[in-house]
């Protein structure tokens, strides 16, 4: 049986290319997708743990369920957005959208 | 419908007919005119219905039309007002319903209607003419009145005033339709409101009379606290109310409250009805249209102030001890008489045609005043009533003459001032039924013996006086009877007689028949009004209960009257029926300096002009604006500010500028700004270096949890 340090050691390294793609990417949309990537870490963790730690019970596949319906609506919202920005400053750079510069 | 409810509804069809006209036929000529005649046709025809049931119904100073509804709810009662028809106002109303329907009608000629609009009439000015051409030849005709349909309109409103103050039963309502009367009387002496000449004389006569409404006001306010009403028939008929008004001491030295009041309401008509020494604003008042002159200014509001003292001579005469006279009364006298003999002397010298009718109307009124003022109750009432009709005829005439010249003097092209005497002459032959007319206006006035009405009022007045022993006033009234005759006869052979002497009026034309139609009605009133004295007495007289003072069995007032009557008419025609154009008056010769006195009026304008009118502008200009207000106000205002300013400046720069702008600022002003300016960096607007920020602060916040936390 594979241990459950490897699916959390996965899931971190998941985590950390999303996390470095949300920082590093000039690009809306590839930064929307590592977020995704970084979802997707969690709920494997979230899924090793219920498998590792209470096996029979199904709770924890519906807070997967909602993560789920949680992200596609949030990339909905977020790739609307990005189009709004893009009709209207003509680029989805991250660094030109700088507007609230302090 | 009852004769009380229509004596209710007399002064209602001129008040629709001034809101119709003012607010939906301002610019249509015919439907005004036609509005405004049918109104006072109703309210003519009212009136006639209640004086002829009037003078039918038996004991009609007793028992009076009345009716009255509670209008305003005060103290313990109702302060009530309502109408009341009894032998005073019956006879006025007569008088008042014909002379303002023939007004209404001669005002249609009298403004051109049926002429052409003149090319550059403007409103507020008298119409110019228009040309028209008529078989290929341009002439000048009359234009019509810019503002007709608005005079029709203001005839309306005062018709409704009038006539609201002769049904009304107390002294409140007659005060209403009093002011309203002023009112319509300024805006139509300023009907040609862009002449100058017309604005000052509107604005003399309201300012003028309001000198006098004003101490009526305060007669009406003493005379309403003292006996809690004012009602007519509570009042004057009512001897336990004058007995103790006439007993009881007014605050003002010797006067009792019936003197008191008496003389306050007095004063009233002095403004309106033009008495010494508020005259000045009546003979100015002729800047207005003719039929205004005829109307407000001869007929109807001028006998107001009349008709208000006779209404109230009872309580002018309370206390009068056995042919006594009581302070009212003497005052009446007085200023009747002089003012009778005054104005008359100054007709003599006018030579503008209403002036001298202006002239004397003042010294008519004031007949009646003196008539009033020896207890001639009755005289004066039969004077007040002929007066309106040969006065109202008299106006008209001279405004179908005015017209007639004006008519001449734009065919002629011959440009003369059409109002001057001394202008015309001969128009007789171009103008018959306007000198027939006139000739029976002016005989009244004169008092040609036994055929006018004018002889038998001013009799009654002349034996009033001297059966009652007032030797002064009945000399006065003689001497200012003759002048009368003089001057009428002056004006008659100057105006009519001889022959014409400008183009103008060889020119002149007769006026059409709705001009002098109404000419003819009031000169069969000047003439045969006279003939119902022996009616007209014991009707009014039941008004005092008794028959007031016993007229004079003596011949000598009848001989007086007639010879002062017939040795100035013939005077008049002997001086001036030679008269040439271009000489001087022939007055003048025979007068000398006296004459220039009487031309100038006594000079009493330019004395009000120095006396009241400067000193008044003087502290308007000078006292109150220059020193008053610019020196003491401004100055201690100026003053105020200043030391506000200096206080300020102070604190500016001794706590303002070094303790909270160079001290605190530094505080809380530059720091906040430093810090601000430092952490500003850290907000880059890009949203991955937040991210970045969130995570060395969790990895921090990890670190430090992992090694202070024991696990």
């Amino acid at each position: 049986m594979i241990p459950l340090s490897w699916y959390l050691i996965f899931a971190a390294i998941l985590f950390c290319i999303g996390l470095f793609g949300v920082i590093a990417r000039r690009n809306l949309m590839s930064v929307l997708m590592c977020l995704e990537l970084m979802l997707n870490a969690v709920n494997i963790n979230l899924l090793s743990f219920w498998s590792y730690l209470y096996g029979k019970d199904l709770q924890a596949l519906v807070f997967v369920a909602i993560i789920f319906a949680a992200a596609a609506a949030e990339t909905a919202v977020g790739l609307a957005l990005i189009i709004s920005v893009y009709r209207r400053r003509v680029t989805v750079n991250a660094n030109d959208l700088d507007m609230m510069k302090g | 419908m009852s004769m009380e409810t229509l004596v209710w509804l007399i002064p209602l069809p001129p008040l629709l007919s001034f809101a119709v006209i003012i607010l939906f036929l301002g610019r249509q000529k015919a439907a005004s005119h036609w509005v405004a005649l049918s109104a006072a046709g109703l309210s003519w025809a009212a009136s006639m219905l209640v004086f002829a049931f009037a003078i039918q119904k038996p004991n009609l100073a007793a028992a009076p039309i009345l009716s009255s509804i509670a209008w305003l709810p005060v103290g313990k009662g109702s302060f009530n007002v309502g109408v009341q028809i009894d032998p005073l106002s019956s006879v006025v109303l007569f008088f008042v319903a014909w002379t303002i329907l023939m007004i209404f009608i001669y005002s249609i000629g009298y403004h051109n209607f049926g002429q052409p609009a003149g090319s550059d009439d403007k409103p507020g000015l008298p119409p110019h003419g228009a040309e028209e051409t008529h078989h290929h030849e341009t002439h000048r005709v009359p234009s019509i009145e810019p503002l007709y349909a608005r005079f029709f309109a203001f005839i309306s409103l005062f018709a409704f005033a009038m006539y609201t103050l002769v049904v009304t039963d107390n002294l409140l309502a007659l005060y209403f339709g009093w002011e309203v009367m002023g009112l319509c009387s300024y805006l139509l002496i300023g009907f040609w409101f862009a002449k100058p000449s017309a604005r000052d004389a509107a604005v003399k006569a309201f300012l003028t009379t309001r000198i006098g409404d004003m101490f009526m006001l305060l007669g009406l306010a003493a005379l309403y606290s003292v006996t809690g009403t004012l009602n007519y028939r509570e009042v004057l008929s009512n001897p336990a109310v004058l007995d103790k008004l006439a007993s009881t001491a007014s605050p003002i030295a010797a006067l009792s409250w019936a003197g008191l009041i008496g003389l306050l309401i007095f004063m009233g008509t002095v403004g309106k009805s033009a008495q010494f020494p508020l005259h000045v604003w009546l003979p100015d008042a002729m800047e207005g249209p003719t039929p205004v002159s005829a109307m407000i200014h001869a007929a109807t509001m001028v006998s107001a102030g009349v008709y208000l003292v006779i209404r109230f001579y009872p309580l002018m005469a309370a206390g009068r001890l056995d042919g006594g006279q009581t302070p009212p009364m003497v005052a009446m006298a007085f200023i009747g008489a002089f003012t009778a003999i005054f104005a008359a002397t100054i007709a003599v010298a006018q030579n503008d045609v209403k002036r001298v009718l202006a002239y004397s109307t003042i010294s008519q009124l004031g007949f009646m005043i003196a008539a009033l003022g020896v207890g001639a109750y009755v005289a004066a009432a039969f004077h007040l009533v002929m007066h309106a009709f040969f006065k109202a005829l008299l106006f008209l005439g001279s405004g179908s003459v005015i017209h007639g010249m004006e008519h001449g003097a734009l065919h002629s092209g011959d440009e003369v001032d059409p109002q001057n005497m001394f202008e015309m002459g001969g128009l007789f032959r171009k103008m018959p039924l306007t000198f027939w007319t006139f000739l029976a206006g002016g005989l009244s006035l004169a008092g040609f013996p036994f055929v006018t009405a004018g002889f038998w009022s001013k009799d009654e007045i002349l034996s009033g006086a001297f059966g009652g022993g007032y030797m002064v006033v009945f000399i006065t009234l003689a001497a200012a009877a003759f002048i009368t005759a003089f001057y009428t006869m002056r004006q008659v052979t100057l105006v009519f007689l001889g022959k014409p002497r400008t183009q103008a009026a060889s020119s002149a034309s007769e006026n059409s028949l709705v001009m002098t139609l109404p000419l003819v009605v009031l000169a069969v009133f000047a003439v045969a009004a006279g003939w119902s004295a022996n009616w007209f007495k014991p009707f009014v007289g039941s008004m005092l209960g008794e028959s007031g003072i016993e007229a004079s069995t003596s011949l000598v007032p009848l001989i007086t009257s007639l010879c002062v009557s017939l040795i100035g008419l013939l005077a008049g025609w002997l001086l001036y029926r030679g008269y040439e154009a271009r000489q001087p008056d022939p007055l003048e010769n025979i007068l000398g300096p006296v004459y220039n006195l009487l031309k100038n009026k006594y000079w009493i304008d330019e004395f009000y002009e120095r006396v009241f009118m400067r000193p008044a502008a003087w502290v308007a200009n000078v006292l109150v604006s220059v020193w008053i207000d610019k020196i003491v106000l401004d100055g201690i205002l100026h003053w105020i500010g200043r030391a506000g300013l200096s206080v300020g400046r102070f604190l500016r720069s001794k706590f303002d500028l070094p303790v909270i702008n160079t001290g605190l600022e530094t505080v809380f002003g530059q720091s906040p700004l430093y810090v601000g300016n430092g952490m500003k960096r850290a907000q880059t607007g890009r949203v991955q270096e937040y991210i970045i920020m969130a995570m060395i602060v969790v990895i921090l916040v990890g670190v430090i949890v992992i090694l202070v936390v024991p696990i």
